[in-house]
């Protein structure tokens, strides 16, 4: 007996030692990448200066750089990657389809049109942007999830309903800024995929606590989804309530979404990419809900960088992961279509 | 269906004289119907708003023949593929070529209209291959879902390569907003006369093919039966259709949701007979899109919005009730 299940134990015990492994090797790169966007720049500082100007010392000149311009950056950075990652790697886990990720699907224009309005039109700030961007954001989810049923429900549908919803919040998007006449380059390059230029260290608490609750509620309700990944029947018949955790598990996602949308703009492809490499390091069986988390801080984390200096000119975080993105969008076609079936 | 057709016909004809009228009329100063007979010879009135009306002509004008250029190439691309959903934008294929475009214009400082055109048309057609190519790989061939799915990631890959060549030069990124969304307001004369040979050789060619995908609607079996060379068919109304969008993404940049709106439309009404949906295409994209760019002058005010914003924000629901419409077998 004891030697029968000996195989399947150890199995799960090596996959559990490398998951843990991942996600250890991918918070020191994550942790790595943080203090490499705080100690370069335009102008290197050592790492004592940073401490003493964290610590509060004022420093001439790197006190406004640090503290102003790098520390906001690289939170908002990090905590918008953790979000991203863990809200895809969410919606594809729940829809079982790698393509039903919110910034596919739409879901992330949603946040971003309501952020875009309040922001330009209305001139509001801080939670009360984050509070419409979800309420938008589950408004549009709503809509996508309406538009699609009909005569019978398909994944298919779903995602080219999703589709058509972010051709529409686009030109609604390009519209509002527009009317507000703000239409230069920066601000519709933020609106429409993503930019940390400006971000503010006023967004950093509020992401936290949303990461907090959020991402804690989907850690929590993580083992009902792996079982229902295996099918509704068995995961009532396994105890777990299919609708219920369903809906908790899409309100946290988006929030996720929503609140990170609000702060940064929808970052191209963060969400989308985050998932599947997170299944691809840790052989996949899991949720892999932290490992995909801590894959999108890393993807933010080093596109910024990636962006900010590798090229002659500057370019915002979110045209580096939508160029990332789309070839893998197009690999996964690719096999998906080679392997037959939709 | 006669009747049916006729009065179809005048009613669209009465619709495209009425927006060509609000469409030189209206603008940032409007202008009275007195000096817009005065700009064409007919009677005298006031000179400034005649030079007024004279310079509204030529967006007018390209208004028409793009939208006629979009509505045909989305009917063919629609006949082609079998797929209700299969549009220029849709497919990527306007993003293709803005991207060429963009590409010759920073990197190798090309500025004149005709070289805009044979550029967007290399990269119209080789988004086109590659696009239908990864989406007929595999079961089933090019399935709607298949189909939207290649050209959104064809057009998002294509479409963030457009903002890597365009976003270190601020200047032409300002000057060129259009290459983001799709805009008829600065187009001149020249450039008409630039663009007129490869419309009217696709107008004409669609018109010439029409009778052919009538007899291709039947299936490729029973179209060689009739004596079809199917290829050529195939071959030529692709080109055409890649050949139409090309040439008006050349000037205008990539206006969406035209190509899909129009032939449903026309095949709601008309029934599927190519010969009555391609010219009535043709008729009904110019309505739309003239349409369009006067409500984009109208919402916008003084700075107007650009006529894709209007088409994407007109066309995507209606991309939405149709593929409502397509039963969940079909995708």
């Amino acid at each position: 007996m004891n030697n029968q299940q000996n195989p399947v134990l150890l199995g799960f015990h090596k996959r559990h030692r490398r998951y843990i492994a991942v996600c250890a090797v991918l918070a020191v790169l994550a942790a790595g990448l943080v203090c490499f966007g705080m100690v370069f720049g335009q102008t290197f500082y050592s790492p004592q200066t940073i401490f003493r100007v964290l610590n509060g010392e004022s420093v001439k000149g790197a006190t406004f750089t640090i503290k102003t311009l790098r520390l906001p950056r690289v939170l908002t950075g990090l905590l918008a990657g953790l979000c991203f990652g863990m809200a895809g790697n969410t919606f594809q886990k729940l829809l079982r389809n790698p393509l039903a990720s919110p910034d596919i699907i739409g879901v992330t224009s949603g946040a971003s049109v309501a952020a875009v309005f309040s922001i330009l039109v209305l001139g509001w700030s801080g939670a009360l942007v984050s509070a419409s961007a979800v309420v938008s954001g589950i408004v549009v989810a709503g809509a996508i999830w309406f538009f699609s049923q009909g005569a019978g429900f398909s994944n298919g549908r779903l995602i080219l309903v999703g589709i058509g919803m972010q051709a529409f919040l686009n030109a609604v998007i390009s519209w509002t800024l527009l009317k507000a006449s703000e239409y230069d380059v920066p601000s519709a390059m933020r609106w429409l995929s993503g930019s940390l230029n400006g971000v503010k260290m006023e967004n950093v608490p509020l992401l936290i606590g949303v990461l907090a609750i959020a991402g804690g509620g989907i850690m929590l309700l993580n083992q009902h989804l792996s079982v229902m990944q295996m099918g509704e029947e068995y995961a009532q018949t396994l105890g777990a309530h299919p609708s219920r955790t369903r809906l908790l598990l899409i309100l946290c996602a988006l929030c996720l979404t929503a609140f990170a949308t609000a702060s940064t703009g929808p970052i191209a492809s963060v969400a989308f990419l985050s998932g599947p490499i997170a299944d691809r390091l840790t052989g996949g069986g899991k949720g892999n809900m932290v490992s995909s988390a801590l894959v999108g801080a890393v993807l933010v984390l080093a596109a910024d960088l990636c962006g900010q200096y590798a090229f002659p000119a500057r370019y915002p975080v979110g045209v580096i992961t939508g160029i990332l993105g789309a070839p893998y969008l197009l690999f996964l076609l690719l096999r998906m279509n080679k392997k037959g079936g939709n | 269906m006669i009747r049916r057709r006729t009065l179809c016909l005048l009613s669209l004809l009465v619709f495209l004289i009425l927006c060509a009228v609000a469409s030189v009329s209206y603008g940032a100063k409007p202008v009275s119907l007195h000096s817009i007979f005065a700009a064409l010879g007919l009677g005298s009135g006031p000179e400034f708003e005649v030079s007024m009306v004279q310079a509204r002509i030529p967006r007018t004008l390209f208004g028409v023949i793009a939208g006629a250029a979009l509505g045909i190439s989305g009917a063919l691309m629609q006949a082609l593929t079998r797929n209700p959903i299969a549009d220029p934008s849709i497919l990527g294929i306007n993003t293709g070529a803005s991207l060429f475009v963009v590409s010759g214009m920073a990197f190798f400082h090309i500025s004149s209209s005709s070289q805009y055109i044979w550029l967007a048309f290399a990269g119209a057609s080789l988004t086109a291959v590659a696009v239908y190519g990864l989406a007929s790989l595999g079961h089933g061939g090019a399935t709607p879902i298949k189909l939207a799915l290649a050209g959104a990631a064809a057009s998002t890959a294509l479409q963030s390569l457009v903002n890597t060549v365009m976003l270190p030069d601020t200047q032409v990124m300002d000057r060129f907003r259009f290459w983001q969304t799709g805009s008829i307001g600065g187009v001149t004369w020249a450039d008409i006369a630039a663009l007129w040979p490869y419309l009217a050789v696709g107008f004409i060619a669609s018109l010439l093919l029409a009778p052919a995908l009538n007899t291709l609607a039947l299936g490729d079996e029973v179209a060689t039966g009739l004596g079809l060379n199917v290829a050529l068919v195939r071959g030529t109304s692709a080109l055409t259709g890649v050949l139409l969008c090309a040439s008006v993404t050349a000037l205008a940049g990539p206006i969406g949701f035209v190509g899909l709106m129009v032939p449903h439309f026309m095949r709601l009404l008309l029934g599927p007979d190519m010969r009555w949906v391609m010219p009535m295409s043709a008729l009904g994209g110019g309505c739309l899109l003239l349409a369009a760019d006067v409500l984009g002058r109208v919402l916008g005010g003084a700075g107007e919005v650009e006529v894709g914003i209007i088409t994407a924000l007109l066309g995507a629901p209606v991309f939405i009730f149709i593929v409502r419409k397509v039963k969940v077998r079909a995708l």
